[in-house]
């Protein structure tokens, strides 16, 4: 379990320092990269105190600790990835809004001309 | 274009994706059934040669900057309808599986029975229209979903052959599918307390071109259409609880 939680560690630091390195180059922006900072940080956290772990594990009725902090895992990237989709439908929306306003304002600039 | 001089204007809209070998029979069509009516062509960023066939048979074209699918030209056609202050917009498609000839029903009932929508349908008598064995299965299985939440039956309910008034229109400027419309627009209507005809029609095999649903896709419409029918019941019981 040690092994498991050590390198849960340094994938927890390699993300966090994923994101800001990627926040620095301006290749994510801030508001999105919260979610990331967050799940790094409660992995981080999870990984380094395993008397949470086995509180958690035991409260969920897991005998064995590692699964509660994969089943951890599992959520937070649930979470992070459901907010992704909501900021794309938003996206999507305003995109689509935006390509038929300007189809009209080009169709009605074009009918100006023609008059 | 020019906006709509005076009450009761008619707009027949015509989406079209790829259409360059019957869009510009179906405009003439239309400019034979009603010559002084103005047609408004949504080019869907057409590939192939669509805008200039529809330009040189007398339409006004609007062009999409990019592909958004039937929905998003329908939505564009009408944002541009409401815009320019018409009443009456009746859509048809640009592959020739509608007759004209009756769009002057389908006006005369939006106009006199002050529905908001009224739809061509081919069902509603039995006129021998072509449809495939999937799509009428399809059909069936509609109507039995919306028969309860649309409190009346409906015949027709995938068929693109509509019209609406510009109280619809309104409501569609701001909420209308993007993707396999017809039936959800149903739904979205209907829970706003919207009243829609039926008119019967008859329909033709599309003179070019391919269907957009082929059986492939069916099942993913099917799941799509439903999903879509559902999430627009709960977004309206939504709606009436913050109220």
């Amino acid at each position: 379990m040690e092994r498991l939680l050590n390198a849960m560690t340094v994938l927890s630091l390699v993300l966090m320092a994923m994101v800001l390195f990627s926040v620095r180059r301006s290749h994510i922006r801030v508001e999105y990269s919260v979610s990331w900072l967050a799940a790094a940080v409660i992995l981080l956290l999870l990984s380094r105190s395993s008397f949470a772990l086995e509180w958690i594990a035991s409260e969920l009725g897991l005998t064995y600790p590692p699964l509660a902090l994969i089943l951890l895992i599992v959520c937070v990237f649930v979470i992070v990835i459901y907010r992704l989709s909501v900021v794309i439908s938003d996206l999507k929306d305003a995109n689509i809004a935006m390509a038929q306003r300007l189809a009209i304002v080009e169709f009605q600039l074009q009918s100006r001309d023609e008059d | 274009m020019r906006p709509a001089a005076g009450r009761n204007q008619l707009l027949i809209l015509i989406p079209a994706f790829n259409e360059a070998g019957a869009i510009a029979g179906v405009i003439r069509e239309v400019h034979e059934v009603l010559p002084n009516v103005p047609v408004l062509v949504v080019d869907d960023a057409s590939r192939d040669d669509t805008y200039q066939r529809a330009k040189s048979a007398g339409a006004d074209v609007l062009r999409l900057p990019y592909h958004l699918g039937l929905g998003g030209g329908v939505q564009a056609g009408y944002k541009l309808a409401y815009e320019l202050g018409y009443d009456y917009v009746i859509r048809v498609d640009g592959d020739g599986q509608h007759d004209p000839k009756y769009i002057p029903d389908l006006l005369k009932t939006l106009r006199d029975t002050g529905c908001h929508m009224v739809i061509g349908s081919r069902f509603y008598q039995n006129n021998g229209s072509h449809t495939s064995l999937v799509r009428a299965a399809g059909i069936w299985f509609f109507r039995l979903v919306l028969r309860p939440i649309l409190g009346k039956p409906v015949r027709d309910p995938t068929s693109g052959f509509v019209g609406v008034n510009r109280q619809a229109l309104q409501v569609f400027t701001g909420s209308f599918p993007l993707e396999y419309p017809e039936i959800e627009a149903l739904v979205v209507l209907q829970r706003r307390k919207f009243k829609f005809q039926e008119v019967p029609c008859r329909m033709r095999p599309r003179k070019t071109g391919r269907s957009t649903i082929t059986a492939v896709k069916s099942l993913y419409y099917i799941f799509h259409v439903l999903l879509g029918v559902f999430v627009n019941v709960l977004k309206f019981e939504g709606r009436r609880r913050k109220e």
